[in-house]
């Protein structure tokens, strides 16, 4: 229950949080749409090599990136 | 055995609450889709006893202004025996085909995936589906992505035809990712697995001391729970340098309800002054430990209610390093291809178990040296944009 | 199996089913300027050569685009946008791209894959992004004849440049 609640808060506070500007404007944003700022540049060789990885390990998950984009439009 | 019920709660809900959200709510600002690509990959693995190598396919198309779709085609075609095959004398030589096939949609900051993928061998037929919405805030500083993954799989055993087992899983995952300055940006994510049905191996044995065989130890099947639920945490980060290059280090913690804890560790460097090359360069170091009921050699047959030998889920640590190139073809479109690359990337692994022992050698059971592993993965790929 | 794995499965559930909740009161994430008044006055080079000041056009109907070689959208809408400054430059109208990078070397290549005819204009230290407030990547905004800042957008989507030509006839209309 404390848990679901505080999830719950948490987003709400990340979505009602109008009055926080962002500290790197989206013209500043050069370097991180730069292919080499990027966890996945070339997506079909990391999912290969991640495989190998968790075919032949215990671990698993957790893995790849899961994005942030140009901040365009 | 029941299947969590939650699991069939939760999906409709996600689905239900990601169309809800991006219907109802006025979008703000819009993301964009993933770039159309095509992939053409060589991938070739030498290590342990086996081979495995084969093509790797993948395109990735826009389709209006909304959405995205994306098909891949890969092929493992393994030959050679592995030490498992190797010490238990029974060989099996395989080819695995796998198709995946996906679609994202794009409304405002929020993107919608929706996925399915399809794995065929001899002996092995998996299927999954997944879902993933991925929603942009804070003026796309911040990515929240969530995710979840449905598998379904079906296991046979060659030369065994009344043999057929079932494997469920359901994943969940919670990805954050925040721009921090101009210069680093970094990403957290938790995945929780939980798999039930048959989660051993069909043609691995475990061994046991004997004084009546003749190697002093005899073998018997493994023998694993019905169920497994593993829970993993990793942060990322990725910092570009005062020149045109980056740094990212990764660390992962991974634990799950059969004992085992394993930790990975990744640092990398990314090179990109000299004009249209790109080099990477990576270490990668893990290490784990043993599930509860795993055991090189048990004392007698069927000593516990679990067996395992799987080396797998043993005690060991791995080292590996990569070194990558990438040339970028074309100065400037060419048709309808904005950009192309080739690229070369090798890996090299080894591995060093601590207690799972080398059988090839002869010795009073249980002095067996540990094994060791080494392979080499080597990746030739062509990129195009279009 | 009970214990911590179920916890952690129950705690993604509930995050999973707020989240449309959550991003409901945040949709505008950020203040979008709504600014209006005199546009502010700078100058900038140009590429090819020579400097340009904002002052100097005032009469003219102004269009500023603030755009960079990294964004997909800025790359779709350049076409369009020199569509628009073809059409209307000789009615008092002019168009001016602000390339808002630190680094000029992809400009080039951008510009031979997507070429304009109107002027692209160099903010390498970024201050007339910061001074306009570009608060997404492209933005675009019109000045009229008089000096002062009438409409912005922030983005582009497929659509939008039928907004764009509205609002410059709307303007070069007046007098």
């Amino acid at each position: 229950m404390s848990a679901r609640l505080a999830c719950l808060s948490l987003l709400l506070l990340i979505g009602g949080c109008s009055s926080i500007e962002p500290w790197v404007q989206p013209y500043e944003r050069d370097r991180l749409a730069d292919p080499i700022m990027s966890f996945d540049r070339d997506p079909v060789s990391a999912g290969y090599l991640q495989k190998v990885y968790d075919i032949r390990e215990g671990a698993r998950g957790a893995t790849g990136g899961s994005g942030g984009g140009c901040g365009c439009n | 055995m029941a299947k969590p019920a939650f699991g069939r709660l939760r999906l409709p809900a996600l689905v239900g609450g990601a169309l809800l959200y991006g219907v109802v709510v006025p979008q703000g600002e819009a993301a964009v889709l993933p770039d159309d690509r095509l992939d053409v990959l060589y991938h070739y693995y030498d290590g342990g006893g086996i081979t495995v190598e084969g093509p790797s396919v993948l395109v990735r198309k826009q389709l209006g202004e909304r959405f995205s779709v994306q098909g891949k085609y890969h092929v493992d075609t393994i030959t050679g025996a592995s030490i498992d095959v190797i010490t238990t004398a029974s060989e099996y030589r395989e080819e695995r085909t796998e198709l995946s096939a996906s679609v994202d949609y794009l409304r405002g900051d929020t993107l919608l995936s929706l996925g399915v993928v399809s794995s065929d061998e001899n002996d092995y037929k998996g299927r999954s589906f997944n879902i993933n919405i991925s929603q942009e805030v804070f003026a796309a500083m911040t990515t929240i992505s969530m995710g979840y993954v449905r598998g379904s799989d079906e296991i046979g055993r060659s030369g065994d035809e009344t043999f057929t087992e079932e494997l469920d899983r359901h994943s969940w995952r919670l990805g954050l990712s925040q721009v921090v300055t101009r210069n680093l940006v970094a990403e957290l994510a938790f995945e929780t697995i939980s798999d039930t049905g048959f989660l051993n191996n069909p043609y691995r044995q475990v061994r046991y001391l004997d004084g009546d065989a003749p190697r002093g130890y005899a073998f018997q099947s493994e023998l694993y729970p019905r169920r497994r639920t593993s829970n993993a945490v990793a942060m990322r980060g990725r910092y570009h340098l005062p020149y045109r290059a980056s740094v990212h280090a990764e660390y992962r913690y991974f634990v799950d309800d059969w004992g085992i804890d394993a930790h990975t560790t990744r640092i990398g460097y990314t090179h990109a002054t000299v004009p249209r090359f790109i080099f990477d360069v990576q270490y990668r170091y893990y290490t784990q430990g043993a599930a509860d009921f795993w055991s090189d050699l048990y004392p007698f047959r069927d000593a516990q209610n679990f067996l395992a030998r799987d080396k797998e889920l043993s005690r060991y640590t791995s080292h590996s390093v990569r070194f990558g190139t990438s040339y970028e073809l074309f100065d400037s479109p060419i048709g309808f291809m904005a950009r192309g690359s080739i690229n070369l990337v090798y890996d090299w692994i080894t591995a060093d178990y601590a207690d799972f022992r080398d059988l090839r050698v002869t010795e009073t059971p249980g002095d067996e040296p540990g094994y060791s592993l080494s392979a080499n993965v080597i990746q030739l790929f062509f990129s195009v944009w279009f | 199996m009970t214990g911590k794995p179920d916890l952690t499965r129950r705690h993604l559930s509930a995050a999973l089913t707020a989240l449309p909740l959550a991003a409901m009161p945040g949709v505008q994430l950020h203040a979008r300027p709504a600014r209006s008044g005199a546009a502010p006055d700078f100058t900038l080079p140009v590429r090819g050569g020579g400097s340009k000041t904002l002052s100097t056009l005032q009469g003219n109907v102004v269009m500023l685009n603030f755009w960079a070689t990294w964004c997909p959208p800025c790359r779709q809408e350049m076409p369009l946008l020199d569509q628009i400054f073809q059409r209307y430059t000789n009615l008092g109208f002019t168009l001016l791209g602000v390339n808002v990078e630190q680094e000029n070397r992809l400009i080039d290549r951008f510009l031979s894959d997507v070429p304009v005819s109107f002027p692209i204009l160099l903010d390498t230290t970024e201050e007339v992004g910061k001074l306009y407030e570009v608060a997404a990547m492209p933005t675009t905004v019109l000045i009229d004849r008089q000096g002062n800042m009438r409409e912005h957008f922030f983005g582009y989507k497929p659509g939008d440049e039928n907004k764009y030509q509205d609002a410059v006839r709307a303007l070069i209309r007046e007098r």
